[in-house]
């Protein structure tokens, strides 16, 4: 609000200063583990520019964005997975964040036929089929009903699905990121259902949205009416676009498909329509040539986010943190199991945070590695006492071709150099 | 408000519910959908037939819409070309290593494809086949599968007795039965089976996106090198300019032409090429760019401004764009404006399944970009 210009800019002799300082700091570091310093360090000696100069004024960034040290934390894709991007997936950068929630900024996509741009005016909701009174909602409409909250995690059913023959890609961002979890505000969806009033005919919800895709998926009465949500706030905003705004279905617990975005129709009917969402795609291909379907629920899972391939240990031996993330669409985290030892032994690692159910829980385990190599893996244990199985033990029962629902215990292979692979041991 | 505290209330228990519907109190919000707004929406087509409206198709028309509207993708007779979805075929091979799940070897029901070619098909522009070209495209699927003989005619009337090859394929979800009880119990914590090795790498397939420096795309910076991702591009590029020095007598011969490629991105408005760029994602499903570019499920693009219609050698046009160049058609901004709006509209029978840009802006980006792609 002053005339005056509101920040110096003085880079030059002290940038170059600055580099030498981290030249200077950067030879420190092959003596891993060591404290002493090899003369004073000049970013404490000498007056640095932030330190005398200002900073960005707060009319900078009316809506900030990450500062851009932090660039390499974003989604990534792997172009050849898919024909079209338009059609497609990217990933969470897990093994950048920690904590539990996933900023909406890199949380990871799939859209099957791009993300669209419905303005909150445009939005329509409809209920129709075996109700009493098919009705139409506007937003406005939406915002007038008691809403609810709740952290959810939304993973792909496919999340891990180029895992099934053998270790693939290199990252838990590739091979674990199609996760997000969200603290989501909305209106119940049983809510909205009891609005219209369901025929006891009634046993099924489709619920399909307003893209070019208008995926659709059949949701089973009982769940519509036990956790699902009409969201429209996710981490305390306005959805976004590419998460489906204004308003997507939360299916706590269940395969990220089912979570269709840009809600426009809720249909009630008798039966699964047995879309291609749940036909074609989504059912699970056991080794007899049949197939499962209706595989709804996302089984215990974890998996370490750091060390791991994006993550290598460049700090050399001694205390190391170990973290990663564990989830159950059955509920809570009841412990996460760490191995260094490619599954001989175990420990029990730290939960960090509430163990929150259908939500991801936060482990961590702190150790002081003498630098040689491990095999490191996690196993989350749920509170109906299933444990995440091993790749090989689905493999047993479901064989090669099962594209989704792998949940097996993960192996990254720490090499005394700190770098870290994904590997499959036996 | 003694109104909103019952339905406050209800709403909290729902958490640990699983019941019929309670009849909550009412808010009174919303209002009664109109028929015709739920026959617009509700287009959704069960197995049992619920839903399929009236009309019928037989396979030779299905067949005449199919190459028109669905073969740029998935090939003439349903086979898929380059890695667009496989609709036929595949038969038997569902215990292989490599399944190839077709609507003839894997779906369930034929509902589902009147459904989804109805509501989703064809990519890019869904919603523009008719429920009369539906039926014929159904019909001619089934064909293409040796299901029906070509002189099948599918209505809405025998459309259910039609039962896919493989509708006993599938069983509800039995995890609870077949993995749960394996996989419960106490874990085992000590000692827990021999001593193991690494058997699979994933570095030995080498599929992983990768920075420039080699390592998995996203690499975290190490930290010793504080503010990398500004000094690090700098001492790299000198680096590379250094070693580039005795590359550059080598291709000496191919420098004009990278010239001419930067004065005219020199000339365009940066902003908008890039904006530009951005828009080309919308056709990169069907357009490859840039050196080397090969023609795909369309031709390719590079130095498209100002070249006559229908003219890419070892591309298949269809005949009203080979007619247009022939008539004198140039890609110059005007014609690409009007073909980029509507393709369909500029250029009858086109075979580009693509809606078109609706917005100006877009267009104008679009040009921009596309200008600065050397032939
Ligand atoms: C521009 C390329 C393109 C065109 C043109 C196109 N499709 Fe598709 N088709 C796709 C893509 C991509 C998918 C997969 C979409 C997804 O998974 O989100 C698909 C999926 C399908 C599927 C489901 C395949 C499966 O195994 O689940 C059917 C059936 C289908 N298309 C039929 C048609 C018909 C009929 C037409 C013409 C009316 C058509 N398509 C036009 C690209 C195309
Ligand atoms: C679904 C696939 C598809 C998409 C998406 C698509 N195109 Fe095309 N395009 C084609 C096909 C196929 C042709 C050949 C048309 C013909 O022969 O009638 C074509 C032709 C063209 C031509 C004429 C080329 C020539 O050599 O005469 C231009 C220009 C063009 N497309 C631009 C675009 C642009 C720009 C976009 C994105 C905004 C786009 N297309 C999106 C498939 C596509």
């Amino acid at each position: 609000m002053t005339d005056e210009p509101a920040t110096k800019h003085v880079p030059g002799a002290s940038r170059r200063k600055f580099l030498k300082g981290s030249a200077a700091l950067g030879a420190g570091v092959i003596a891993a583990g060591t404290a002493r310093a090899e003369g004073p360090d000049p970013l404490i000696t000498e007056v640095q520019d932030w330190a005398n100069a200002f900073g960005d004024a707060v009319d900078a960034a009316p809506y900030g964005t990450p500062i851009h040290f932090e660039s390499h934390v974003v989604r990534r894709n792997v172009e050849w997975l898919t024909e079209s991007p338009v059609s497609s997936i990217n990933f969470t950068p897990i093994h950048a964040l920690e904590g539990t929630i996933t900023p909406q900024g890199c949380a990871f996509e799939r859209h099957h036929s791009g993300a669209i741009e419905l303005s909150k005016s445009d939005y329509r909701l409809m209920i129709n089929g075996l109700v009493d009174t098919p009705l139409v909602f506007t937003f406005e409409d939406l915002t007038r009903f008691p809403r609810s909250s709740m952290v959810a995690f939304c993973e792909c059913a496919a999340n891990g699905g180029m895992e099934w023959g053998g270790a693939q890609l290199e990252g838990c961002q590739f091979t674990q990121g199609m996760i997000h979890n969200m603290e989501y505000v909305g209106v119940p969806l049983r809510v909205l259902l009891e609005e219209a009033g369901v025929k006891p005919e009634g046993k099924w919800v489709y619920a399909e949205g307003a893209d070019a895709s208008s995926n659709g998926r059949s949701i089973p009465m009982e769940k519509a009416l036990d956790d699902v949500l009409v969201a429209f706030y996710a981490n305390g905003e306005a959805l976004r676009k590419e998460h489906g705004y204004p308003a997507r279905l939360v299916v706590p617990g269940w395969e990220g498909n089912m979570w269709v975005k840009w809600v426009r129709r809720l249909g009630v009917y008798e039966h699964a329509v047995e879309s291609r969402e749940e036909t074609s795609k989504y059912t699970d291909l056991m080794p007899d040539g049949r197939a499962r379907k209706w595989t709804w629920v996302m089984d215990a899972k974890s998996v370490i986010t750091s060390p791991s391939p994006q993550a290598p240990v460049r700090h050399g031996k001694g205390p190391l943190v170990i973290t990663g993330l564990a989830w159950s669409g059955h509920g809570k985290i009841a412990k996460v199991d760490v191995s260094l030892d490619g599954g001989r032994n175990w420990q029990e690692a730290r939960i960090t945070g509430e163990a929150k159910p259908k939500a991801l829980t936060r482990f961590h385990l702190d150790i002081d590695w003498d630098g040689s190599e491990l095999l490191l893996q996690s196993r989350a244990t749920d509170e109906t006492g299933y444990v995440q199985p091993t790749k090989d033990a689905l493999r047993a029962i479901r064989g090669l071709n099962n594209v989704y629902h792998n949940n097996g215990i993960q192996t990254w292979w720490l090499k005394s150099d700190g770098e870290v692979e994904n590997v499959e041991v036996a | 408000m003694s109104k909103s505290l019952n339905l406050l209330a209800g709403t909290a228990l729902a958490a640990g519910l699983i019941a019929g519907p309670a009849m909550a109190e009412k808010l009174g919000l919303g209002r009664a959908a109109l028929p015709e707004e739920i026959a617009a929406w509700d287009v959704a087509v069960q197995p049992d037939g619920t839903g399929l409206p009236e009309g019928s198709g037989d396979v030779l028309t299905g067949e005449e819409v199919f190459a028109d509207k669905c073969a740029t993708c998935h090939g003439e007779f349903a086979e898929g070309l380059d890695s667009w979805p496989v609709l036929a075929g595949g038969e038997g091979t569902l215990k292989d290593r490599r399944p190839v799940k077709t609507i003839g070897s894997y779906w369930p029901y034929l509902s589902t494809v009147f459904d989804y070619v109805h509501r989703s098909m064809p990519f890019g522009s869904a919603q523009t086949v008719s429920v009369d070209e539906t039926y014929a495209i159904t019909a001619f699927l089934l064909y293409s599968n040796g299901l029906v003989e070509d002189d099948f005619v599918l209505t809405r009337d025998n459309f259910t007795e039609i039962t896919l090859p493989n509708a006993d394929g599938f069983y509800v979800d039995d995890r609870p039965e077949t993995e749960y009880p394996l996989f419960s119990g106490a874990a085992c914590m000590t000692d827990c089976g021999a001593e193991v090795k690494v058997t699979k790498r994933a570095v030995d397939l080498n599929v992983t996106p990768e920075d420039p420096d080699g390592r998995p795309a996203g690499t975290l910076p190490a930290l010793t090198m504080a503010a990398a991702g500004t000094a690090a591009p700098a001492e790299a590029a000198a680096s590379e300019a250094a070693t580039e020095e005795t590359a550059t007598e080598e291709t000496a011969a191919e420098e004009p032409a990278a010239e001419e490629a930067a004065t005219e991105t020199a000339a365009a408005d940066p902003a908008l090429v890039e904006a530009g760029q951005k828009v080309f994602k919308k056709c990169a499903a069907c357009h490859k760019v840039g050196e080397g570019a090969k023609n795909a499920t369309g031709p390719h693009l590079n130095g498209v401004v100002g070249r006559t219609a229908g003219t890419i050698e070892g591309f298949k046009y269809s005949k009203p764009m080979t007619d247009a160049g022939a008539g004198g058609l140039v890609w110059d901004a005007d014609a690409l404006t009007a073909y980029l709006e509507n393709p369909k509209g500029f250029v009858k029978g086109t075979k580009m399944s693509f809606a078109g840009l609706k917005k100006e802006e877009d267009r104008a980006a679009i040009i921009a970009y596309l200008g600065t792609l050397a032939p």
